[in-house]
């Protein structure tokens, strides 16, 4: 309910709605600087004599007849092969996103049900290793991966990838299943269900809503990595990030750089995709453990 | 529920975390006392139509063999932490003994490479947080104001730098920075030098980084401010409004004060989490002049010919120790919540 004392005054809406769209020049306009130079060629995206070649597209009107050409798109995913790289991506997301919901969804439930002492320093425990650089469990990984011969390939990136996302996962889940009620399942086992059976038929139908948070966290994780894969992954397993990092590697054949801007256009338009569903789920998950009424 | 019961649940979890989370920290400290084994060098007699030479060249065979024999190559104690690289405490005290004057002395220690990306490491955290938290106040704000219709968009659009990965981000503004992208070129048109580019010197790559990382963090401290500003009790703000307290004035006196232990969190994980910069070092191909710890551990793992397992092992553990330090007061705000919930 405003007052209408609380009434905003004419200068102050003024002054908010430019600051408003000044910011959201600043967050936005670097995604749409670098889409729309996607469809130029490099001449003009990096031009040295007037940056606004970039909008009208002269050399790229010289060199491929139209003011914008799909040229770096076809060939980085067909000659650049990051077709290949989407497909590890998508294969890396895909099961960290499932295998550390399924881990964590039970020990986060273990942990919000358990009374005894121990749970908290497991979650302390949990929290610790949140906090550790991945650079430096990756140097921990990397001598034993060679020497048990299971580097470079996609199951391990991913058990890895699934372990450094436990401790958030179970944080998160553990402070959503503390929402529910125990009455729920504490009735449930009084009408003699084992604590499986409990967990299976009355907290899974219930579960989804954080179910969903902590599986776009996990997505973007393993969607965003790029500490662990690119040092895990050999150069034919790389998934998205490695590889456009890969692209910037030969620079100066100047083709290649523009792979690198139209991959980088390929990998971020998924991921605002989701996100522009999920947004309300992205915020509740930020901001758990942080506001408590 | 049952000891018994708890276990199974949770063994899976937890079995994941120590293997690939507790183990390789280990693994690492185990590393770190090890140093590559010293490539075995051969004299060969080289001869050619102009005569003979005697090279030396590194013996394969035996080098490999020694490989084999010592996968981790040799025990080295604490050695390595001592080394030029990492603490370079011989470095240090020779500059002690030789060096003229104090800021001599401090010149030659912010030379050393463990120093000088110490010294990065830090001025991102420090310089970076501050502004983040301002903006993020100030962004939450002024959001909040606004007509719901329009709050969803424009979250939406707020919170992309934050979205994608540090590697993307920087790139996408590393290509308008770069001198022949659209910023650089409107900088050195307003300044006037066609020469200015904001690689050209360390401390404006510093700046550079700098900037990029309030822009990644900013999203991230106006979402939990954001959030918490819903939470504000309403009542006072009204009794303020009685008793004509400006606009000014309630948010400096209601509204700030709510926000205050919101506003550490934001300050602990942004200082945590910068703590590690590495991506935007790459994305903006920065390593000659800003380097941090994680991109010396990146560096010793992505060497050409041999993995300096030792060296990464080392700075490793001195990160860790460097997080343990921001970390303490999280664990502590943690330890105080979970007793005033029991």
């Amino acid at each position: 309910m405003e007052s209408k004392i609380n009434r905003y005054s004419k200068q102050l809406i003024l002054i908010n709605s430019l600051f408003i769209i000044l910011w959201l020049g600043v967050s936005v306009f670097p995604f749409i600087w670098t889409f729309w130079g996607s469809f130029k060629v490099k001449a003009d995206f990096f031009s040295r004599a007037d940056w606004m070649f970039a909008v009208t597209g002269v050399n790229t009107l010289f060199e491929t007849g139209d003011t914008s050409t799909v040229k770096a798109y076809v060939e980085s995913w067909t000659e650049g092969e990051f077709w290949k790289a989407t497909m590890n991506t998508a294969i890396i997301t895909v099961s960290v996103v499932t295998i550390s919901l399924f881990l964590g969804t039970l020990g986060a439930y273990a942990l919000s049900r358990s009374t005894y002492k121990y749970t908290f320093w497991i979650l302390i425990a949990a929290l610790i290793f949140r906090a550790m650089p991945h650079i430096t469990l990756v140097s921990g990984y990397l001598f034993p991966f060679f020497q048990l011969n299971v580097w470079g390939i996609l199951p391990t990136t991913i058990i890895v990838l699934v372990a450094i996302n436990q401790p958030f996962t179970l944080w998160l889940l553990y402070s959503f299943f503390k929402t529910v009620p125990k009455e729920l399942d504490e009735s449930a086992l009084i009408d003699g269900c084992s604590y499986f059976q409990a967990f299976r038929y009355v907290i899974m139908p219930v579960m989804w809503p954080g179910v969903v948070t902590a599986g776009l966290f996990s997505m973007m994780l393993a969607y965003n990595d790029f500490t662990v894969t690119s040092l895990l992954l050999n150069q034919e397993n790389y998934t998205m990030v490695p590889k456009i990092n890969a692209y910037l590697g030969t620079i100066e054949h100047s083709g290649n750089y523009m792979w690198a801007v139209s991959s980088v256009v390929s990998a971020t338009a998924p991921l605002f995709m989701i996100i522009m569903f999920f947004q309300r789920q992205l915020i509740s998950g930020l901001t758990a453990g942080a506001v408590k009424g | 529920m049952p000891h018994k019961t708890f276990f199974w649940f949770f063994f899976p979890s937890g079995l994941a975390m120590l293997l690939f989370i507790g183990l390789p920290i280990i693994s690492s400290f185990f590393q770190s006392l090890h140093i590559e084994p010293e490539q075995i060098l051969m004299e060969v007699e080289k001869c050619d139509p102009f005569g003979c030479k005697t090279e030396t060249k590194v013996d394969i065979e035996a080098t490999s063999k020694l490989q084999e024999e010592q996968p981790l190559g040799r025990f080295n104690g604490l050695g390595t932490y001592g080394d030029r690289n990492h603490l370079a405490f011989d470095q240090i005290k020779e500059a002690w003994n030789n060096s003229a004057s104090m800021s001599d002395f401090i010149d030659i220690i912010l030379n050393l490479p463990f120093y000088k990306a110490l010294l990065f490491t830090l001025t991102f955290c420090f310089a970076v947080t501050p502004p983040v938290v301002v903006l993020g106040f100030i962004v939450a704000l002024s959001i909040n104001t606004l007509t719901k219709s329009l709050k969803g968009p424009t979250i939406f659009g707020v919170i992309l730098p934050m979205i994608v990965t540090p590697l993307i981000g920087s790139l996408v503004l590393f290509w308008m920075i770069d001198a022949k992208g659209i910023l650089g070129a409107t900088i050195q048109y307003l300044f006037d030098d066609p020469n200015l580019s904001l690689k050209s010197s360390s401390q404006l790559t510093w700046i550079t980084l700098i900037i990029y990382g309030i822009w990644h963090n900013t999203p991230f401290a106006f979402v939990v401010f954001y959030a918490a500003l819903q939470t504000v009790p309403q009542d006072p703000i009204e009794a303020a409004i009685i008793d004509g307290a400006s606009r000014y004035e309630r948010v400096r006196h209601i509204v700030i004060p709510h926000l205050y232990p919101v506003a550490t969190f934001i300050i602990l994980i942004c200082l945590m989490d910068n703590f590690r910069v590495l991506e935007p070092i790459i994305g903006f191909a920065a390593e000659g002049v800003a380097q941090s710890l994680s991109w010396m551990i990146y560096n010793d793992l992505r060497s050409e010919n041999k993995m300096l397992f030792g060296s990464a092992g080392a700075t490793s553990m001195l990160t860790i120790i460097g997080v343990a330090f921001l970390l303490t007061p999280v664990l502590i705000r943690t330890w105080r919540e979970f007793r005033t919930e029991r």
